[in-house]
This record gives structure tokens, sequence and C-alpha cells, in this order.
């Protein structure tokens, strides 16, 4: 496994980041994977059940949902590219930015899910809320743990931690934000949308 | 203690013979109460009435749980202070402990063996605060107070040296990891009256120390041997110990939810344990690509190549016996028709021995010959009776598995799966060759524990072969 500290040149045909965040969001992405199936295949067996669950969720707040983790992994990916450049602090402002768009996220997701609580959807209404909530579940604590994440990072760069030499660290972290981000990509037409 | 041991870092490492010595003699005892159990299986009197199934089965689990305990503290001894950097804050309260640890366990083992249970029960006042009776748990509540002094001195001997000293990875994941085998052991304290929560509360026990905590001790002891025999950069291998255990806690922790299949719990966790216990055999993987890819890279040949076998060997073995053969059974649907079957006991014999037997005499292997006064090996005579061990054991092990195996598929058939399902003493019968076969591997791997006790044999300074150069990977 190659060290971190050392990768700083971002060579062509080199991986940003540590090769064990790699590993780690590898892992991580086959939770998520074998998740997905589950969904899948069940949703196969039980495709009536499936729809009716689905019209009781709200697809704007998911859609909503969805532009508040994007622009948060818009605001890392120019962090980063300020970081590149030499400007820590105005990478440490866009990693602030990004914390913000993530917490429009988490304040939507908490809204729903009191909602569905409150409506007795809650994990053993049937077998599509049961999967609805380890899912979107599973999924908001990587949101939880991907924001402290974030809001290290932003620390770490205001304390002129990283720099154009020194970012092997944000890098690993950007990129942990975009697995979190990708996931609920593929996780919000699988769960609101898709018929 | 040896003062004068010049291939000790620390004199006080020294403590940790005694731990190991009588870990190993534990499991002699464990080996032969498997043996007698085997014989119990196809000759069901066998014994009857000195010693009872029951009873050999609870000396059998004890001993194995007792011994590696004891293998761990021995094993956090040595390291701690050799990581740390310092002598270990007090020798003489870890021999202490010692003493106090292996008289409470003779004594525990002897009451299982002279006194009835319940007899037992009455004779250590269980009836105060009862905690028997539990699988894996049956100590009477006065050893498990007994058990958590030990802890407590010896996290507090360890954690005082870790304190003064260095705080490196290896150290902090070794300590986390025995404080939290401490942690989890209070859990058998509580036995509640309804069944349902009892057993939520034993799986706290059993199942995250086997499948959580454990896995940090044998993460760190793996990654403390890799850096002696290896040389490979402190810096790499502490990265792949922290992936290792982020995915072992994570898989492990939530993957508890395998036990709550049907227990009463709620049908979530048919969804849970299935889908996060279904991870657990990455951590695995992640280790046996550790142990290779180390000794791949390594910058110096090792005289010991024992140490060496053991180290890849425990992770393979590991990885087999904890994740592949726990995957088999830990999808809901199928563990529906396989819990509490042969399969389980294939399972757990060969998690047992790959994961944690196996790091433990990885860690002997390299350290005996050290805290012996022999240098950095043993002499060529006694590393081929080791590596001859290791083979016979290792195979009869996996032999054991594999009778076990089909055992258990023919009693889920026979059992559970078939229109009018045979009763358990019904099934039993029909799986009398393969119990005849599962007791010849369990001689087989006491051949080969005899070999590797006789490896122990050598006196004096080591004839070492010329150490043969790098080989190039």
């Amino acid at each position: 496994m190659s060290t971190s500290a050392e990768s700083a040149a971002a060579a062509p045909g080199h991986l940003p980041g540590d090769l064990a965040m790699w590993f780690f969001m590898l892992a991580e992405l086959s939770v998520f994977a074998l998740l997905i199936l589950a969904f899948a295949v069940t949703q196969a067996i039980k495709p009536q059940m499936f729809s009716d669950s689905r019209l009781l969720l709200d697809t704007s707040t998911g859609l909503a949902m969805t532009l508040g983790l994007l622009t948060a992994g818009l605001f890392a990916a120019l962090a980063l590219e300020q970081v590149r450049h030499s400007r820590p602090r105005r990478g440490a402002a866009l990693l602030l930015g990004a914390l913000l768009a993530a917490s429009v996220y988490v304040v939507l997701k908490l809204s729903e899910y009191r909602h569905l609580l409150a409506s007795g959807l809650g994990l053993e209404h049937n077998t599509f809320f049961t999967l609805y909530w380890i899912l979107t579940g599973f999924h908001f604590l990587h949101v939880l743990l991907g924001m402290v994440i974030l809001g290290w990072l932003a620390e770490r760069c205001r304390r002129g931690g990283f720099d154009a030499d020194k970012r092997s660290g944000l890098e690993s972290g950007v990129l942990y934000w975009h697995m979190v981000d990708l996931v609920w990509v593929v996780l919000f037409p699988l769960v609101y949308v898709l018929d | 203690m040896s003062m004068a041991n010049p291939h000790l870092k620390f004199a006080s490492q020294a403590v940790a013979k005694p731990y190991f010595v009588f870990a190993l003699m534990l499991f002699l005892g464990q080996v032969l109460f498997g043996l007698i159990m085997g014989l119990q299986y196809v000759i069901g009197d066998f014994l009857f009435p000195v010693i009872p199934f029951n009873v050999a089965r609870m000396v059998h689990t004890n001993l194995l749980i007792v011994w590696l305990l004891f293998g761990f503290m021995g094993a956090a001894y040595y390291l701690v202070p050799e990581e740390a950097d310092r002598e270990l804050h007090s020798p003489k309260l870890a021999i202490v402990l010692f003493w106090v640890f292996a008289a409470a366990g003779v004594l525990t083992i002897l009451g299982y063996l002279l006194v009835p249970y319940a007899g037992l029960a009455r004779l250590t006042h269980n009836e105060l605060l009862p905690t028997m009776g539990r699988e894996f748990l049956e100590q009477p509540t006065i050893t498990k107070m007994g058990i958590v002094v030990v802890c407590l001195g010896f996290l507090y001997n360890i954690g005082m040296t870790l304190l003064k000293g260095r705080k490196t990875t290896v150290s902090m994941v070794m300590m986390t990891g025995l404080i939290g085998l401490a942690v989890f052991f209070l859990f058998s304290f509580y036995n509640p009256g309804n069944l349902a929560r009892d057993k939520f509360y034993w799986w706290w026990v059993v199942h995250l120390w086997v499948e959580g905590v454990w896995e940090l001790i044998m993460g760190s002891m793996l990654a403390f041997v890799l850096i002696k025999i290896t040389g490979v950069d402190r810096e790499v291998v502490e990265k792949w110990l922290y992936v290792i255990i982020a995915m072992a806690l994570i898989t492990g922790i939530i993957g508890t939810g395998h036990h709550f299949f049907w227990i009463g719990a709620p049908e979530v966790w048919l969804w849970v344990g299935s889908i996060f216990s279904a991870m657990e055999p990455l951590p695995f993987l992640a280790m046996v690509m550790f142990a290779f890819s180390m000794v791949k890279k390594r910058r110096r040949q090792h005289p010991n190549r024992a140490a060496t076998l053991w180290a890849k060997g425990t992770t393979v073995t590991a990885f087999f016996g904890a994740g592949v053969w726990g995957f088999l059974h830990t999808l809901a649907p199928v563990n529906f028709y396989t819990h509490g079957t042969q399969l389980t006991a294939a399972h757990g014999h060969l998690a047992f021995y790959g994961a944690y037997a196996m790091i433990v005499m990885t860690l002997i292997s390299y350290a005996m010959p050290r805290l012996r006064g022999l240098g950095e090996a043993g002499d060529e005579r006694s590393q081929s009776l080791e590596i001859w061990g290791f083979w016979l054991m290792t195979l009869s092990m996996v032999a054991i598995t594999l009778f076990l195996t089909a055992a258990g598929a023919v009693q889920v058939y026979l059992q559970r799966w078939q229109v009018e399902p045979l009763p358990f003493m019904g099934t039993v019968e029909h799986l009398q060759v393969l119990f005849w076969a599962r007791l010849g591997a369990g001689l087989g791997f006491f051949a080969g524990l005899l070999c590797y006790l006789l490896s122990f044999r050598q006196r004096g300074r080591a004839a070492l072969r010329a150490p043969a150069p790098v080989v190039p990977s």
C-alpha cells in the first residue's frame, strides 16, 4: 500500500488521495451495493407493495436533498482546486460552504423522518419501509461522518495545514464526500422514483 | 526474572513467558477434552458418569477462552513495553496477577469436574448474584469477579506503561481491544429472567468479543510481528491496520444482528444482520493481503521461518474459518435452516483456531526464542518440528471443519429440510461415519500439538543458519 505524504504531485495515472481511503471506500461501496441489491430483489418480488409505498414518499423533498448534497460536492471539489493553486483560505471558505449545503440535506432528511414516523410509517410498517429506513439511515450516518470530515478539513485548511504540495489528506477527505454523494445519487431514483 | 537476557529489549518483557507457558498447558487440556467429546459423539456413554458430555463441553470451551486470554495478556506484556519503548510499569503486579488468574482458572475447572454444576452454583453462592448457566459464561460469579479484578490490574499495568511511553498505533489498537474485552465482559453479570433479553446481553459478550474487539487484538499482534520479522516501514503497516480495524468494527458491530434472527427481535434484524455480516469476511481478506504483501516487501530475511509461517497461516485460516465459513450460514434465509447445527460447530472450530489460537501461536513463535534466551529463532531442528506442528494442526483442523460441514449439511437435510423431518437423535445416528472421521482428524490435531510442544525442547544457544540474502520480490 502506498503512503500518502509523498504522493503530492498529481502525476497522470496516479490515484489522488490515499490508497487506504480507496480501499476503505471500496468496502463501503460493497455494503451499499449489497443493500441496493437487496432492495432491488425485494422490489422484483413485491412490486405492488413497493409502488404503493413509494407514493407515500415526497419526491420533491428527495430532489431538494439531492441538490443539497451535489452542491456540497461541488463546493468540496472547488475547495480542493483552490488548495491546488495554493489558496488554502479560499479553500477553507468553500469547505464551510459545502458544510452548509450538506446541512440542507440533514434538515430535510430529519423533517422527512419525523413526518414518516408521525404517519406511522416506521421501520416495521412493511418490507419497503424496513429497507427504506435501513438504506437511507445508513446513508444518513455516512453524511454525518462526511460532514465531520469536511469540518475538520475546513479547520485544517484555515490553519494552513494543506497546500499545493501537501494535500493528500484533503484529497482523501473530499473523495469520501464524493462517495457519499455518489451513493445518494443512486439511492434517490431507486428509493423515491423508479417504479 | 532474567535480567541478563540479552535478547529482550526490556527485562520486564520476561513476564510474558509464564503467561505463554500456562496458555499452552491449557491448550493441551482443551484438546484432550475435545478428544473425549469426539469419542462421546460416537460412544455415547464413554467416561459416563465421571465426565458427562455437557461437562466435557464446558471444560473444552472454557479452557479455550482462558488460554486465549492468557495468550493475549502475555502478548500485551511482551509487545507493549517494546512499543512504548520503556519497561513495564510493574512486573511484580503482572506476576501476582498471573498466579491469581491461574489459580482461579484451575479451581474453576476442578469445580466443573469434581462437583455437579448445580452443586458448584450452591457452593459459590450463585444465588447472591446469579450469573451461571449460560453457554461459555458458565464460570461461577466469584470467578467472573476474579476475571474482572485481573483484567483491571492488567489494564492498569499496560495502560500506565503506555501513558508514560511512546504511543504507537499498534499499542493503541491493542489497548483499545483489551479495554473492549474487559468492558464487554461486564454484560456477563447481567442475567435477565426474560430469555429473549438474556440472549441480547449474552451475544454482546460472545459476539462483540470474537467478531469485534478481539479482531483489534489480532490485528495489532499481527502488525507487531510483521514489523519485527519483515522490517517494513511502520507507517505502511499502520495504515493497513487502520483500514482493517475500521472494517472489522463496522461489519462486526452491526453484524451482531445475525444473532438476533430467531431470538424474538424485530424483523428488521433479518436484513441488517444478513447484509452487514455478509461483509465480515472483508477485514479478514484485508489481513491476508496485509500479511502476504508485507512478507513480499520484506527488507530482511528473518531467521525465524516458523513465525513467518504462523503469521501468514493465521490470516488465511482466519479468512476461511471466520470469513468464508461464517458467510456460509450468515444470510437469514440460509440460517433459518442451519442455525445451531454441526455447521455452526464447523465454523466455530476453524474460526477460533485460525483467528485466535494461531495468532497467539504466531506471537509465541516470535517471542519465545527471545524469552528463553535462545536468540531470534530456535535451531533448525526445533523450527522443523514447529513447522510440522503447524501443518499437522492446521490440516487436521481443516479436516475437522470439512467433516463437520458435511455432518451439518446432512443434519440440515434430515432434521429440517425433508418433508418428514427426523428428531435430533435420529439424525445423529446417520452422522456416525462423519463423527468417526472427525475423531480421526482430532487425533491428527493432537499429534500436531505434541510436535509443536516438543519444538520447545531445545536448550542453550541456537545454531543459526547463515541468514540468507533478501530475495527481491
